[in-house]
């Protein structure tokens, strides 16, 4: 006979791990998921990525890029997530993730043409068999349909994960915790990495949750919710890794949040200055990821000025090709807006395709 | 061959594309131990399994979003809402995602998704049961909706939207899910998404609706025949796009127009079929287009539902105005 349950008690705690500290020194042993060669990989990866904001902040003040969304400061999280995931993984992004775009294989003038307004700037045109999602603007819709993606591979038996990334601020909104909550109930191979800069436009996260930790949030939906240092690009890389090979091998979700620092505006249309305290914003860029990772790398004679000299120049080289690219792209037909939106175009609307081709066509 | 309902011909058209494409994929809430609310979803548990036949936890946004992502992967997600008033959270996903994955990808995605929905009052069901707000899908780009009102059209329709490669809303008419018996030949046969159907053909007036409507204009046609009004009834069926060909040459033969919905009537689906009629078929009428619709109300609890909902009586006597422009 089976007897109802009427009560339960359950304790939880979350981990915060961190591998390496602000001054490059290792605060354990490095794990073995992942090696000097990596490092060296993931930090030009991170230089690039920054060098990249750069250049597409300075196309918006010159007029030649619309809004654009930095991710000075959290170079770590998207070039951990970029460098752990496998070409079968499916990634789900937000909109501050140019590393993991770069290491996807994403062409970066794609970014700024998505920027630039343009759609083939979220198409890729030029990696059709992409399955990765565009970025998603409506904070964290992107959740749900990588539990989709995720689903469907829990579905068809393959060893894949479905990896989704979003703001803290985004953790606050209800398709966050239907995800989480549906990923738990069905044990989807999904891996969701919270990017906690701490502010999500004006609002700090004091006054987004009462939550000590974003981690912690996971333990409600009953998955493993994990705290890393963002910044540490070792932590971040050796916790997705474990969450990747757990989704893989139909282990189950995991949440894991990145503790960093926005250390730039929202977008190139926000001030910052305006909400966030001068001295606290000032004493982050201590804390940066590219800072103590080259630290790190020079202790251990892994890097030198010379080295950084020479990838600076391969990595401005890079940017003018991507920027060119961007900048000479020829302009997409006007009629695309009418020839994507249906597999075909319903025949009620082929009159208003007409009206539009005789006034501009 | 059975004579069966419209409900059962949801249940029929699901099985029989799930016993052929194995990527359909049939999940919402309530929908697999217990069949779905109205039971149309009853025995596919039994027939296709727990991983092909899913309940969901309780969230409508959540059914919704995973359905893209699911999509995207190339599967077939006919995802149900338990009742079209709780579809709002999902609006979200429909509108933002879902019409428009293909074009922002510019078709490298796609969504090949159905989202179903039981709609329309009259069956005395609480708050929240019985709204028809069909409109507010047919003004998104990218996206199809789907009324059958008979359960051929439902089991023929709806093979259609699982096949159609964009997202379709496929909304149910409850009232009429049990009111006729019809045979429906289990034959796998789609009926196109883009076509009106004419369910009577008439000299004098064109009666154009679609939905569970159909049950009081098909009365009212009846009831016209024997004052010697010839009424052609169009049911709609696909509420986006309109084949305004059908429509436009009903009325051109007819020279009068009576749109008739259930749905409150400003900027209701029947705005944009008397505004096409008037901008390409003007000079075909006698006399103006009218409209019987619900009115412009929230929908009333069920003890006042009758009053919101248009009687054949109105459809009769407003056919009956028309008749008196020459």
């Amino acid at each position: 006979m089976s007897k109802p349950h009427l009560t339960t008690t359950a304790g939880f705690s979350i981990q915060h791990l961190q591998f390496m500290d602000h001054h490059g020194e290792l605060t354990q042993a490095l794990p073995s998921t992942i090696n000097h060669e990596t490092l060296i990989k993931l930090y030009e990866a991170m230089a690039l990525t920054r060098l990249f904001d750069k250049k597409a902040i300075n196309l918006q003040r010159t007029g030649q890029l619309g809004t654009y969304p930095s991710c000075h400061g959290q170079e770590a999280i998207g070039a951990a997530v970029g460098h752990a995931m496998q070409a079968s993984d499916v990634f789900f992004p937000y909109y501050r993730d140019h590393a993991t775009f770069l290491l996807r294989g994403t062409p970066m003038s794609d970014i700024l043409s998505y920027w630039g307004g343009d759609e083939r700037g979220s198409a890729n045109m030029e990696n059709r068999a992409s399955e990765d999602f565009p970025i998603c603007v409506p904070i964290a819709d992107q959740c749900l349909h990588a539990a989709g993606a995720a689903f469907a591979f829990q579905y068809r038996n393959q060893a894949r994960a479905a990896v989704v990334t979003i703001g803290e601020g985004g953790t606050s909104e209800g398709d966050f915790y239907e995800a989480i909550n549906l990923a738990g109930a069905w044990k989807l191979p999904l891996v969701l990495v919270i990017n906690n800069n701490q502010w999500a436009i004006s609002t700090p996260i004091s006054e987004q949750t009462a939550c000590k930790t974003i981690a912690q949030k996971a333990i409600a939906a009953g998955i493993e919710g994990v705290q890393v240092d963002g910044n540490d690009v070792i932590a971040v890389h050796h916790v997705m890794q474990h969450a990747l090979e757990k989704a893989r091998s139909g282990k189950g979700p995991t949440l894991i949040e990145a503790l960093t620092y926005r250390i730039c505006d929202h977008t190139t249309a926000d001030d910052a200055r305006r909400y966030i305290p001068q001295d606290e914003y000032h004493a982050a860029f201590e804390f940066e990821p590219l800072k103590r990772l080259r630290r790190y790398l020079e202790k251990n004679n892994l890097w030198s000025e010379e080295k950084e000299k020479n990838m600076l120049t391969q990595h401005a080289a890079t940017l003018d090709t991507i920027v060119t690219k961007f900048l000479e792209r020829p302009k997409a037909q006007i009629t695309d807006m009418f020839d994507y939106l249906y597999a075909e175009l319903p025949k009620q609307f082929h009159f208003q395709r007409r009206e539009l081709e005789a006034e501009y066509g | 061959m059975a004579n069966i309902t419209l409900v059962e011909a949801v249940n029929q058209a699901l099985a029989y594309e799930m016993a052929h494409d194995e990527n359909v994929i049939v999940f919402g809430q309530d929908i697999a131990k217990n069949g779905g609310v109205f039971r149309t979803t009853v025995g596919l548990l039994e027939k296709f399994g727990p991983k092909r036949v899913l309940d969901t936890p309780l969230a409508e946004s959540m059914i919704a979003g995973i359905t893209i992502g699911m999509a995207a992967q190339k599967l077939k997600p006919v995802a149900e809402f338990q009742f079209m008033g709780f579809i709002y959270p999902a609006v979200d996903h429909i509108l933002n995602q879902a019409s428009r994955l293909r074009n922002r990808t510019r078709g490298r995605l796609s969504c090949p998704a159905v989202f179903r929905a039981p709609y329309g009052g009259g069956i005395h069901a609480p708050e929240h049961h019985s709204e028809s707000t069909e409109s507010l899908f047919a003004h998104i780009p990218g996206l199809r909706v789907v009324i059958p009102s008979s359960p051929a059209r439902a089991y023929g329709l709806l093979l259609a939207a699982i096949r159609n490669p964009d997202p379709v809303l496929f909304l149910e008419p409850k009232r009429i899910y049990r009111w006729v018996k019809q045979e429906v030949p289990d034959d796998g046969r789609a009926l196109p998404l883009d076509k009106c159907f004419i369910l009577r053909e008439g000299r004098d007036i064109t009666l154009i609706t679609w939905g569970a409507m159909i049950k009081e204009t098909l009365e009212a046609a009846e009831q016209l025949e024997q004052h010697g009004i010839s009424a052609e009834i169009i049911d709609v069926a696909t509420i986006k796009p309109i084949d305004f060909d059908t429509i436009l040459q009903s009325v051109e033969k007819t020279g009068r127009c009576l749109i008739i919905h259930e749905a409150a009537r400003h900027c209701g689906v029947g705005a944009e079929i008397a505004a096409t009629i008037a901008e390409h078929g003007l000079m075909f009428l006698h006399a103006p287009i009218k409209r019987v619709t619900g009115y412009d109300t929230i929908m009333p609890y069920y003890k006042m539902e009758k009053y919101y909902l248009p009687s054949s009586a109105k459809i009769i006597a407003t056919a009956k105005q028309l008749m008196e422009f020459a």
